[in-house]
């Protein structure tokens, strides 16, 4: 994929390219598809149980993706992004309680969650970062306790999932994987899709200097606004697959689809594994998920390593896992950035220069 | 009649907040750090001074300069260390240091203390004691001794900030941190002394709320921090008896909630901060706007 | 010792205006230098702010910089006090190398700055600015009282905010925070900024106070004419050099002129006679035979 552009530089009659990566975006795109698929296939050759566990994965990435381009690529660290992760669940739940099948529940829970977060961002857009995290997480609360009046979802108890009754439990692990695979691969494609837009250029800017930013005219709180209404939508999806997954809603903040603990989760994965990158949630959910399975017997103490190690992270190696391999190795799976080829420069060319350079 | 006592009662509930509030507001209008932590300090200091009865058998109104003197020490210590250097790297480093605090401790709180909930004793006959006023108001002698705590710590907050050595230095470092240096004060020490005192009326705060109510390891964002932040923007940010007027403020309008509908009592609350953050964010009592 | 000694070239030693009898106190302290600074490099991220800079104060003396916006005068003030680190070079303080030395240390050993700008405590008053001020301040004849005497108008208005106060009386203020800490080194950086010559002049007229009490002041001031009147030593930055350095009773108009603005040839004199060795520290009192030679104004 390479633009042409056609500057006044005109040097030796050939025009300056510009590409979005160094190397040949074909070969990470047939890469990525090959591991998509590896996974779609995994229920015909591993176990529910480790389908179940792999839904959870699923989830917190999704999860973890969307902090991520929340805080990572927009500045808004919030901790409140269990609200909309509760409300995805109840989307898919209200309508199963009205005939809906919660398959396309998880479509609903999406869009209801990112059209509630529209007033709610028009009451915290205006705060400043530490302001902003408390307000959220004041948010989550209200949502939660508000939910928790309405009796007929099932108040301060929760409810079952109706709708998924009857089908055979392998072939519901089955389908649930794949839901929370596909929201997963959506989430994360719709990240990097966004990072490339417009929209993308906008956030990489307002993330460098927000006040150039602004002065070049660039709509910095609508591109926030976006973000937010964008990362609600992921986290409701989420959440929509949690319903299906647990086949019960239960709100409250321990354990439940409004606990913070879910926040707590996408935050450490995306510090740990790198914030500010499309890879680094990925790797953070995986040393989540690892962190989760050895620790399991032992309660909470998965969350409290994670918290150590997540602090460690931000304090000693800010850009996490991810960060610091690309630090080192300049690899990106995700190219969002932009990269200028000089007039007759072909990649074998750049990368002799570079190694001369570095050398 | 009941709205009347349920208000007095609501009136009297704020001192405790502004006990949760006011090391919030110190550490924010000093360092500008939103610690996220705060509430599960507060819960921290009451199992210590818990697990100080539990042992030593003190009475409890021993137990409180103990616990205030350890979580001083405490926060020197965690000021000096942990948080100076999250704060050297920024606002987002911050929050989630803090973040990550909050989440250790009340994980680690319900791995060794189990889930259930502790009291702090202060015998039956205290808690459930009032006294009346005429014959249909009643006062309970806990909120009202809580309340007369809240505004002696107040006072004394007030006192030091503005009469003491440190107290002035607190504010000056606070006004321009380069400025203090040049006048020989280090900036670090300073922020570990405020760190110090915060941590002090969280400790207060915190076992004042364990003889209101009971302990439990989530109580300590679920409530107290969300309702001392919530104090501290209605009163007005930078205001120490700001979070006295915020605290009351949430107090009376989440007991004319729970007048109307018991469960409606928190709701209530956030409504108000919810709609002063909409309409005021430099909220009751402050004069500048909020940048 | 008044130690009139004709030095060769034959003029006589010119007392800076405002000053008292121009020989008497630079008796203060004797000995080695005060303050020396030697080849000091310092950058602001990639902007190489001074290239090399050495001066030498000696107790007693008033030393000032000059020069244009951006030549790297507070820059050095500020290295000096501590508040940025120098990329080589060393600084050393009655003896001692305080390079390393956090700028809070340095103020509670004696060098204490009049930061650009004033800097003052918007929340405090200005008796609470005084006192904070004093917070760490070493033994000495200086006291808010002693200060409130130097500037009478101050008794009636210590209870007063200073943001509601003028420019010349902040500059005041801020004087007063750092003389109550009793400092040997006094930097002041820029006092004329922003007021009104009349006030500049005014404040400019209590430093042979401040130097009876024993303190050597070291300031950096864009009016040149204000620092020529006061100044016994002086030393004009371009661009992160030095392009002069003398005393006021022998650099002229047009030499001053070159190196502030950095003209050419201009700028290099000759030397009519080697600079005389000191061993007894009598610097301060003898002038320099003639001028060093200008660095290139890069």
């Amino acid at each position: 994929m390479t633009e042409t552009a056609k500057t006044s530089l005109r040097s030796e009659e050939k025009s300056l390219k510009v590409t979005r990566s160094r190397r040949n975006v074909a070969w990470s795109g047939i890469g990525a598809l090959v591991v998509i698929v590896v996974l779609f296939l995994f229920p015909y050759y591993v176990g529910p149980g480790t389908t179940g566990i792999m839904v959870q994965g699923l989830i917190v990435l999704t999860l973890a993706s969307m902090w991520n381009l929340l805080a990572g690529y927009a500045g808004l660290v919030s901790v409140g992004q269990q609200a909309f992760f509760g409300l995805g669940a109840y989307f898919v739940l209200i309508p199963a309680m009205h005939g809906v099948t919660p398959w396309a529940g998880l479509f609903i829970a999406a869009i209801g969650a990112g059209v509630v977060a529209v007033p709610l961002w028009w009451l915290v857009a205006r705060l400043r970062l530490g302001y902003f995290a408390i307000a959220t997480w004041v948010l989550a609360t209200v949502v939660m306790l508000v939910i928790e009046q309405i009796s007929s979802v099932g108040g301060g108890t929760g409810m079952a999932l109706p709708g998924l009754t009857g089908m055979d439990p392998a072939v519901l692990t089955a389908y649930t994987y794949w839901a929370a695979l596909i929201v997963a691969v959506l989430a994360i494609g719709g990240v990097y899709l966004l990072l490339r837009s417009r929209i993308g250029l906008t956030l990489t800017a307002i993330r460098d200097d927000e006040r150039a930013a602004r002065s070049s005219g660039v709509r910095v709180g609508l591109a926030r606004m976006g973000v937010f209404i964008a990362a609600a939508a992921g986290c409701g999806a989420a959440g929509g697959v949690l319903a299906i997954e647990q086949l019960q809603v239960v709100p409250g903040t321990s354990g439940g689809v409004f606990s913070v603990q879910w926040t707590a989760e996408m935050a450490f994965a995306v510090i740990i594994g790198g914030i500010g990158t499309i890879e680094g949630p990925i790797l953070g959910t995986i040393v989540y998920m690892v962190l989760q399975q050895t620790l399991q017997s032992y309660n909470a103490w998965y969350l409290i390593v994670l918290g150590i190690v997540a602090i460690a992270v931000a304090l000693f190696a800010r850009r996490g896992l991810w960060g610091t391999v690309d630090e080192r190795f300049n690899i990106r799976l995700f190219p969002v950035g932009y990269h200028l080829w000089a007039p007759g420069e072909s990649r074998r060319r750049r990368r002799a220069a570079v190694q001369a350079a570095s050398s | 009649m009941a709205w009347v006592n349920a208000i007095i009662q609501g009136l009297l509930t704020g001192g405790l907040y502004a006990l949760f509030a006011c090391g919030l507001s110190l550490l924010f209008g000093v360092m500008k750090v939103v610690n996220l932590a705060h509430g599960d300090l507060a819960v921290v200091a009451g199992y210590i001074g818990v697990g100080i009865i539990a042992v030593t058998h003190v009475p409890v109104l021993w137990s409180i300069p103990i616990v205030v003197v350890l979580m001083a020490v405490l926060g020197y210590v965690l000021q000096r260390s942990l948080l100076e250097a999250a704060i050297s790297r920024g606002e987002l480093t911050t929050l989630i240091v803090t973040f990550g605090l909050s989440i250790i401790i009340e994980n680690g709180l319900q791995q060794f203390f189990t889930a259930n909930s502790r009291g702090i004793g202060v015998g039956d006959s205290f808690v459930t004691a009032s006294f009346s006023i005429g014959s249909q108001i009643t006062i309970a002698y806990l909120p009202l001794g809580i309340f007369i705590l809240a505004v002696i710590v107040l006072l004394g907050l007030q006192m030091f900030m503005s009469r003491s050595k440190y107290g002035r230095l607190i504010r000056a470092v606070a006004d321009d941190r380069e400025a203090a240096q040049m006048s020989g004060a280090d900036y670090r020490h300073v922020f570990g002394i405020a760190a110090a005192i915060a941590f002090g009326t969280v400790a207060i705060a915190g076992i004042a709320d364990g003889m209101t109510t009971t302990l439990s390891p989530t109580i300590g964002t679920d409530t107290i921090l969300l309702f001392a932040f919530a104090s501290v923007v209605i009163g007005g940010l930078g205001s120490l008896w700001g979070t006295l007027l915020g605290g009351i403020v949430l107090g009376v309008a989440q007991a004319i909630g729970g007048q109307i509908n018991s469960n409606w009592e928190p709701l209530a609350g956030y409504a108000v901060f919810l709609l002063v953050l909409v309409v005021r964010p430099q909220g009751l009592t402050s004069r500048g706007a909020q940048s | 010792m008044s130690n009139r000694a004709n030095p060769p070239g034959g003029r006589p030693p010119v007392p800076a205006e405002g000053l008292p009898d121009g020989g008497q106190r630079y008796q203060a302290g004797g000995g080695g230098p005060l303050l020396e600074v030697h080849d000091l490099v310092v950058h602001h991220g990639q902007l190489r702010a001074l290239s090399g800079i050495s001066l030498t104060v000696y107790p007693g003396e008033v030393y000032a910089l000059i020069g244009a916006n951006g030549a790297g005068k507070s820059t050095l003030l500020r290295t000096i006090a501590g508040l940025h680190h120098p990329t080589s070079g060393s600084i050393s303080y009655d003896g001692k190398d305080v390079t390393g030395l956090r700028p809070e240390k340095r103020a509670t050993a004696g060098i204490v700055m009049v930061p650009e700008g004033r800097r003052l405590f918007p929340s405090l008053t200005l008796e609470e600015n005084l006192k904070v001020g004093g917070s760490f301040a070493r033994k000495g004849p200086w006291t808010i009282e002693r200060v409130y005497q130097l500037f009478p108008w101050m008794t009636e208005r210590r209870g007063q905010k200073t943001a509601q106060m003028s420019g010349g009386e902040q500059q005041s203020v801020a004087i007063g925070r750092a003389l109550v800490a009793n400092p040997r080194v006094l930097l002041l950086d820029e006092l004329s900024l922003g007021l009104a010559p009349v006030i500049v002049q005014r404040i400019y007229a209590m430093l042979p106070q401040v130097l009876e009490s024993g303190i050597t002041v070291l300031l950096v001031e864009q009016d040149v004419s204000q620092a020529l009147r006061v100044a016994t030593h002086l030393q004009c930055l371009l661009e992160g050099h030095t392009t002069l350095e003398g005393t006021p009773a022998e650099v002229t108009r047009e030499q001053v002129e070159a190196a502030y603005f950095g003209a050419g040839p201009a700028a290099q004199v000759e030397v009519s006679s080697p600079i005389p060795p000191d061993p007894d520290g009598q610097r301060s009192n003898a002038l320099w035979p003639g001028l060093t030679p200008s660095s290139r104004a890069c």
